[in-house]
């Protein structure tokens, strides 16, 4: 790991202004996908800003029926609470279904939506990645790569890495927003799609965030009536990555909304597929993989996220 | 190298790299100067000379460097010691004596639930975590009615340790382990 000097600050608007300020400088909270990468050297921050004691760490009803959800609110602690295990039950089991408990108790919410993918490649600095090193090129595209885990859709010929979250398709699907604090004091709040960015040429820009805009805030809608369910498939029970994951609401009269994981660079949805939701896992799954370009090792999850689908709608 | 006497040598001014901080370990206050890169577990293992938490992977990934933190479980391997200002810590060598062993870990000498030990200071420490977390209603992945009490089972208690890897594979009997203290706490 790379030395780095160290600040902590109390004001969330004072930890943007500074991350703008001074070079090299990088949030840290929970810290625990930030200091895994350090060790690899991955990510090298010159400068660390503590932002934990920003008081972020409330979960608290908004005037419009739904939930804030502080950026510093522990994966374990957002899972736990009586309102999003009764009213958000698709952000409860997504979230247990991530990392391990001591993870869980320790990453937070902000932390969690900026997290970095677990493509291989990434995360071995012998190998190129466009990513971790724009133009390098792209080892998990090179003939005989494994690609198993990677992306099928919303990918490019630069980048094929998904994004790793189990919580962000949950809020996916319940149309979250992100609230921020950029490095001139305002306030902004975008959407999951708004957030997150497909790899396109600059696989390196992940997110909408600006030079020392923080993420504050979760902002959840009014609660969406219906069955909330959240189904991941994974290569083992326990404390592994998705291969897929489906997060699902579906109102009684069959009706709803899915989300995929573990296919994109973001968590996945498309409204032409919600509107067929009652017609079946078929017909959802023909709109929301449309375009999709998987390699030949990983084309089983176009059959795999339509076949949870299927599975999850005949749980009703 | 618990030091005041470094502070005053080495006051925070002079090495940007560095910083002066306090926390509490097993009830003890602990003033430390160290480099912003060292880990909680390496400030408990290298500078306060407490072993009994293990390096496994240094990556989160094993839990064989699993400590509490006011109360909660966390992998010190992934958390800068810097960030722990004021924390009271909780190690394995703060829960039971040779001569007076926590019940947890008499339960995993009467069950057998080790071999070579390494991972065992993480799974005990884990392990008791655990049953807290389940009093307390914290849901998992395999939690039925996520409205109502968790019901105390092999499928929780499987599920909540899958943090603590075991290469000697004492699984079946940490589980029956965890099982002895969950029953004589109900």
């Amino acid at each position: 790991m790379k030395a780095f000097s160290y600040e902590r600050v109390s004001d969330p608007a004072q930890a943007a202004a500074r991350a703008a300020e001074v070079p090299g400088a990088k949030f840290i909270a929970g810290g625990t996908n930030l200091l895994d990468l350090m060790k690899h050297e991955i990510e090298i921050p010159e400068h660390l800003i503590d932002v934990s004691g920003t008081g972020l760490d409330d979960i608290t009803p908004t005037n419009e029926g739904g939930l804030r959800i502080g950026a510093l609110v522990s994966n374990a602690a957002l899972s736990a609470d009586a309102r999003v295990r009764k009213d958000y039950a698709v952000l409860s089991r997504a979230l247990v279904s991530g990392a391990s408990g001591q993870l869980r108790n320790k990453a937070t919410t902000g932390g969690n939506l900026l997290q970095r993918t677990r493509c291989p490649y990434f995360y071995d600095t012998g190998m190129p990645c466009n990513k971790r090193s724009p133009g390098a090129g792209c080892a998990a595209l090179g003939d005989g790569a494994t690609s198993r885990q990677l992306g099928v859709i919303g990918t490019s010929d630069t980048c094929i890495a998904t994004h790793p979250s189990d919580m962000a398709v949950a809020l996916r699907v319940l149309d979250a927003e992100v609230e921020t604090v950029t490095s001139s004091g305002e306030t902004r709040r975008l959407t999951l799609d708004e957030f997150y960015q497909l790899p396109g040429d600059t696989p390196e820009v992940e997110n909408a965030l600006q030079v020392g805009e923080m993420i504050t805030a979760v902002l959840l809608p009014p609660p969406v009536e219906g069955h909330h369910a959240y189904y991941k498939v994974r290569d083992r029970a326990s404390y592994a990555f998705a291969l897929v994951s489906v997060a699902l609401i579906q109102a009684s009269d069959g009706t709803g909304r899915v989300a995929l994981g573990g296919v994109a660079p973001k968590p996945w949805r498309r409204d032409e597929a919600d509107a067929v939701l009652s017609q079946g896992a078929s017909a959802v799954m023909a709109r929301l993989l449309d375009g999709a370009r998987p390699t030949q090792e990983n084309a089983f999850k176009l059959t795999l996220a339509e076949r949870t689908l299927a599975a999850l709608l005949a749980q009703e | 190298m618990n030091s005041s006497n470094n502070v005053e040598r080495h006051p925070k001014t002079v090495n940007p790299n560095s910083s002066t901080f306090s926390l509490s370990v097993n009830g003890e206050r602990h003033t430390l100067t160290l480099d912003n890169r060292t880990t909680l577990l390496d400030a408990l293992r290298e500078h306060l000379q407490l072993t009994g938490s293990k390096k496994g992977c240094d990556h989160g990934q094993c839990g064989a460097c699993t400590v509490l933190v006011n109360g909660v479980r966390i992998n010190a391997c992934l958390s800068l010691a810097v960030m722990h200002e004021g924390d009271d810590i909780a190690t394995i060598e703060g829960v039971g004596e040779a001569d007076h062993l926590d019940p947890m870990q008499q339960a995993f000498v009467d069950h057998d639930a080790f071999q070579c030990g390494y991972c065992t200071p993480g799974q005990i420490c884990s392990a008791k975590a655990v049953l807290e977390e389940i009093q307390a209603g914290l849901p998992s992945h395999v939690t039925y009615d996520l409205n109502t009490p968790i019901e105390l089972n092999d499928a929780e208690i499987r599920e909540r340790m899958s943090g603590n890897l075991c290469r000697c594979g004492a699984y079946a009997n940490i589980l029956k382990a965890i099982n002895q203290v969950a029953e004589a706490r109900s």
